[in-house]
């Protein structure tokens, strides 16, 4: 409810994204990729792939690279960070990141601005 | 200066590549070449039988001669060499004018003065046209003879074998390869030859060739048998090509060859001979490497000349050749080194057989017992190379030699030659006169695998003889340089695809995160998420969207579908051997019409659906289950195809059922998870409609039953595959393919296909058909019965995917609206929709509606 009133968007329950895996959702008519990493952790970055030119991105493999943990773009398998954005072979190619919370209520909420 | 090099064979066109390589300024060479082709590969001749074409076979790199300087005529026989004027005039009348002159004329097989040598059917075993005329009376031919049970001779007994002949092999000498070979290793070579099916007659004269009872000829035998044969070829030994050297006064032995000095000169200064034409101390080399040692000499003569245009006598010299040799044929191993007949005075020898197992070896050694003078093996060479350094080196020979040659007691390590003992300078690849030096050279500059030892050396590339002590040298030197080879999958895993593997089956686990916690460290990435989810399926075969896997499968098995550019996906039902009937194809197409999707038929023989969305997917193949389909795993690194032909059932010529079978397989092994993408194709006959021979698994179907073929494949880099063995029948294929691709997804990298995978196999494919087809680990039994696990567990994952509601709601392109993705969108084409470009969707901001086709 105070969640609502700032503008953060519901987009699904914890339960809705399986662990390690992203799902795409529509933010203000932007389209978001969300994470769960392991069981409680989430990060929220632009779906769309500036080295591809597709929505993609919530459909990578997440892991880790050194300290970062990051999604590899399905299509030409570029890496980008979770917590940054940054595509780390190509950092012109940067994705926006979003701001997202675990309600207590177990569900899902994406912040209104990209940072 | 104007060189002109006559004949370009194996060693003139060595002469060629030298001094190419050495970029001399104002060289400027003509090379007249006999043959319609330029210089090939005699020394694996023989695989043209097994499929390699005369392009794979030829030996000039692409290009080679559109270089400058270079000026090659095809068919221009030299006729006629005039010294006084400095030239040469051709077959055609052509003149040419030569400052310094090469002859690398070759010799030719000597075909023993019999009445009745020439008759039709009487051939050769030489050329290209050669092997050609062979293949041509081959096929109308059912019996077979050899003339000359030499290392050639033999290797030709093989070839008639492999047509489907009956073949004999008629000797002279009361033992084959009576040259290299002993008594004791004659008769048991013999006994190994006959096991081929190849008959042995020795001390048969030949003494006429006529017309004959049962078959085109009757050979008649100076002790008053006879042998009835339909082709005859003649392997009785070479006779130098001198002719130009006798018509031009440059000196001929008394049995032929041109004589040359330690320069390969002439007695001409400005006439040069080289290869096999060329006779030095007496003697002719009918072996490739003295031939490529003579063509070194004689370009560094010429580029000394070249360079200081004064005489060049501190230029390098030729001072004669070993004549170790090792059979190349398969399933024989036979080797013979150095004086193998003990007859330099006071040596000794030893001795051992094992009348049961086959083998025969033999060593020689010096008076004081220090030395290695030489030996012969039969029935297994494994020493070849070491007794072959230990000979060339003249390193010391352990205090008790025999244990070189006696088979090991259990556990126990043979007294090997440790590589150390080698000198830089030690010849380790003859064929390409390379060296331990040059080898260590390479590794250190970055070369630590075979294939790049390889490519940076050329050792290994002609007979391969060497590869095993140069893989040696190779792993030896990177140890020594502290490079132990980093063969970890990737940062969160310190094993290689092979040791990970190990650890899933030893230790039984079934989950990405119990390997991760038991073995790894980090969170995992899209490297070994995706190899740990192949590993696992093709050990338990668990449906790979479960739960635990789900988040390890790349895109295009998460979504069972192939990602396109634009982030749309295709669909590829499976139509096992490329069979499908007329409502099946109908199904296909009124679905394609219903979604609005590409159709196109692919190179595996099937239809692929293009353009369909996330959310669409279920749907599709909802439909296409309904209508019999299956998934066609177009998305994994799995099986694909099974191409084939219509074989038996159809064509005229097919002699086996070769849809039937591709069918079986593709059904058999359809979603094996494996370390790349297995392709298999089967052919009804030689014809090889079904290109089996550019497969993983190719099978080719013979009168009595299947070839198996391994280990090729198309692509970046093509490769044809490899015969393992012929005339199998189906069940016995089965077992094989089972046992080859679970040996593969054992000891494969990740990404490797089988044909890198076996390039970096140890021991190559004569390996590996000892671990499919003489089970020499002792695997087969266990290969065969983990195939059948996974083959029992199989499940068409979509039709799993469309009933388990977790799955399907996945297929959704945003978790919170039941939108589409607004990114993808679509112009037409002849008739049929693609992704737009950028271009286009700036233009034309609205797609093209999607219709969608109420039945
Ligand atoms: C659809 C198809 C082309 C077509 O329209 O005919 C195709 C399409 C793709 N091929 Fe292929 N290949 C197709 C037949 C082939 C063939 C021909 C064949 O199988 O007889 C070859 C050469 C034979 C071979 O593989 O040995 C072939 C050699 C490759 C390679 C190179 C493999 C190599 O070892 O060098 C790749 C790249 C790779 O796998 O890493 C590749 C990769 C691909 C990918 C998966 C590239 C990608 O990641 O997007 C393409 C997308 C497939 C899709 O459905 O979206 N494709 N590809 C063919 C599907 C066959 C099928 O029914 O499953
Ligand atoms: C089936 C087979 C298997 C073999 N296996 C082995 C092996 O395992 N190991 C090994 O070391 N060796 C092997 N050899 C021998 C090896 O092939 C020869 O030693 C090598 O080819 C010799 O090379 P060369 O250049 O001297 O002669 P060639 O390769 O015969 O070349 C001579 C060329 O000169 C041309 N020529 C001749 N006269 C003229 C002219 N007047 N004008 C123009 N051109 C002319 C000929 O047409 C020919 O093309 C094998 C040979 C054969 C046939
Ligand atoms: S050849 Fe290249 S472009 Fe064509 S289908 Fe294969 S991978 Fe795609
Ligand atoms: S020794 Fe023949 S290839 Fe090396």
């Amino acid at each position: 409810m105070n969640d609502m009133m700032q503008g953060w968007t519901d987009i699904c329950a914890l339960d809705d994204i399986v662990p390690d895996t992203g799902v795409c959702a529509l933010v203000d008519g932007e389209q978001v990729a969300v994470f769960r990493v392991g069981e409680r952790e989430l990060y929220a970055i632009g779906n769309f792939d500036p080295n591809a030119h597709a929505a993609v991105l919530s459909r990578g493999l997440v892991g880790s690279l050194g300290e970062r943990t990051v999604v590899a773009s399905p299509i030409y398998k570029q890496h980008f960070d979770l917590c940054t954005g940054e595509c780390i072979e190509a950092p012109e190619h940067s994705v926006r990141v979003w701001s997202v919370r675990l309600g207590a209520d177990g569900r899902v909420r994406v912040g209104p601005t990209a940072r | 200066m104007k060189l002109v090099v006559i004949g370009n064979g194996m060693v003139g066109h060595k002469l060629l590549e030298e001094l190419m390589a050495a970029h001399h300024t104002g060289l400027e060479i003509t090379v007249l070449c006999e043959e319609p082709r330029v210089a090939y590969d005699r020394v694996h001749l023989s695989e043209f039988f097994t499929g390699k074409s005369a392009d794979e076979l030829s030996l000039a790199a692409p290009g080679f001669f559109a270089q400058p300087g270079l000026d090659l005529r095809l068919n221009a026989r030299a006729v006629r060499i005039d010294r006084a004027i400095k030239q040469i005039v051709t077959a055609d009348g052509e003149i040419i004018r030569y400052d310094k002159l090469v002859l690398a004329t070759g010799s030719t097989p000597f075909v023993p003065p019999i009445p009745g040598n020439d008759r039709p059917a009487c051939l050769v075993y030489r050329t290209i046209e050669d092997l050609q005329a062979m293949a041509e009376w081959g096929a109308r031919s059912r019996v077979g003879v050899v003339v000359g049970g030499g290392l050639l001779g033999l290797e030709c007994a093989k070839a008639l074998c492999d047509m489907g002949l009956k073949a004999h092999v008629v000797e002279f000498a009361p033992r084959l390869m009576a040259v290299q070979m002993d008594d004791g290793g004659g008769r048991m070579l013999q006994r190994k030859i006959e096991e081929l099916g190849v008959t042995v007659h020795t001390q048969k004269g030949t003494q006429a060739i006529i017309d004959g009872e049962t078959a085109r000829h009757r050979m008649q035998f100076a002790d008053g048998s006879y042998l009835e044969t339909d082709m005859i070829v003649f392997s009785a030994g070479i006779r130098p090509r001198d002719d130009l050297a006798r018509q031009s006064e440059l000196g001929v032995g008394e049995r032929g060859g041109i004589r040359i000095d330690n320069f390969c000169r002439t007695r001409d200064r400005d006439v040069y001979a080289i290869g096999e034409c060329a006779l030095w101390g007496g003697k002719i080399f009918g072996l490739v490497a003295p031939g490529y040692d003579m063509a070194r000499i004689v370009a560094a003569h010429l580029g000394a000349l070249i360079k200081r245009k004064r005489s060049a006598t501190n230029a390098p010299e030729f001072t004669g050749a070993d004549m170790s040799t090792k059979l190349k044929l398969m399933g024989v191993d036979v080797a013979s080194i150095g004086d193998a007949h003990g007859a330099t005075p006071g040596s000794r020898t030893y001795q051992f057989s094992d009348e049961r197992k086959q083998v025969y070896k033999k060593l020689v050694v010096s008076a004081d017992g220090k030395r290695l003078l030489g030996g012969v093996l039969v029935g297994d060479a494994t020493e070849y190379g070491t007794l072959l350094q230990m000979l060339l080196n003249g390193i010391e020979l352990p205090a008790a030699p025999e244990f070189l040659i006696l088979p090991s007691a259990d556990g126990q390590a043979k007294p090997g030659l440790g590589i150390d003992a080698l000198p830089a300078s030690a010849q380790i690849c003859s064929c390409n006169n390379v060296s331990k030096g040059q080898l260590c050279d390479a590794v250190s500059a970055g070369a630590m695998s075979i294939g790049a030892l390889k490519a940076a050396t050329k050792a290994g590339t002609s007979c391969g003889g060497c590869v095993p002590l140069a893989t040696q040298i190779m792993k030896a030197e990177m140890k020594r340089q502290g490079l132990a080879v980093n063969n970890h999958l990737c940062e969160h895993f310190a094993y290689s695809r092979q040791e990970l593997y190990h650890l899933v089956r030893v230790e039984r686990i079934r989950r990405f995160d119990e390997l991760l916690a038991r073995h790894g460290k980090g969170l995992g990435c899209d490297i070994c998420k995706p190899t740990i989810a192949s590993i696992l399926a093709s050990c338990w075969n668990e449906f790979v969207l479960q739960k635990e896997h789900a988040s390890l499968q790349d895109s295009n098995d998460y979504f069972l579908a192939n990602i396109q550019k634009d982030g749309s996906y295709s669909v590829v039902p499976r139509m096992p051997g490329g069979e499908v009937t007329p409502d099946g194809l109908i199904a296909v197409g009124q679905i394609a019409r219903k979604y609005g999707l590409y159709t196109k038929i692919t190179g595996g023989q099937r239809v692929d659906m293009f353009g369909a969305r996330l959310e669409q997917l279920p749907m599709i193949w909802e439909a296409l289950i309904a209508a019999g389909f299956e998934s066609g795993h177009a998305y994994g690194k799995s099986l694909r195809t099974v191409k084939s032909c219509v074989g038996s059932s159809w064509c005229r010529y097919g002699v086996q059922d070769a849809v039937g079978t591709a069918i079986n397989l593709e059904n058999r092994y359809k979603g094996l998870r494996s370390p790349h993408k297995l392709k298999f194709a089967v052919s009804g006959c030689t014809r090889e409609c079904a290109e089996a021979q550019g497969k993983d698994v190719g099978v080719i179907a013979t009168e009595k039953g299947w070839n198996l073929y391994v280990c090729g494949n198309g692509g970046m880099k093509p490769r044809h595959a490899e015969l393992l063995v012929g005339d199998l029948d189906t069940p016995t294929l089965i077992a094989y393919i089972d046992r080859f691709l679970m040996f593969y997804i054992r000891t494969a990298d990740r990404l490797q296909r089988t044909s890198v995978w076996r390039d970096n196999l140890e021991g190559g494919l004569d390996y590996l058909r000892d671990v499919i087809v003489h089970d020499t680990l002792g695997l087969a039994a266990e290969l065969e019965t983990e195939m059948q696990q996974v083959v029992n567990a199989y499940e068409c994952e979509w039709k799993k995917a469309v009933n388990d509601p977790p799955t399907r709601r996945r297929f959704q392109h945003f978790v919170n609206s039941n939108a589409g993705d607004d990114n993808v969108s679509f112009v037409s084409e002849r008739g049929q929709i693609r992704p737009a470009t950028a271009a286009e969707k700036r233009e034309r901001p609205r797609r093209i509606p999607i219709t969608v086709e109420t039945e």
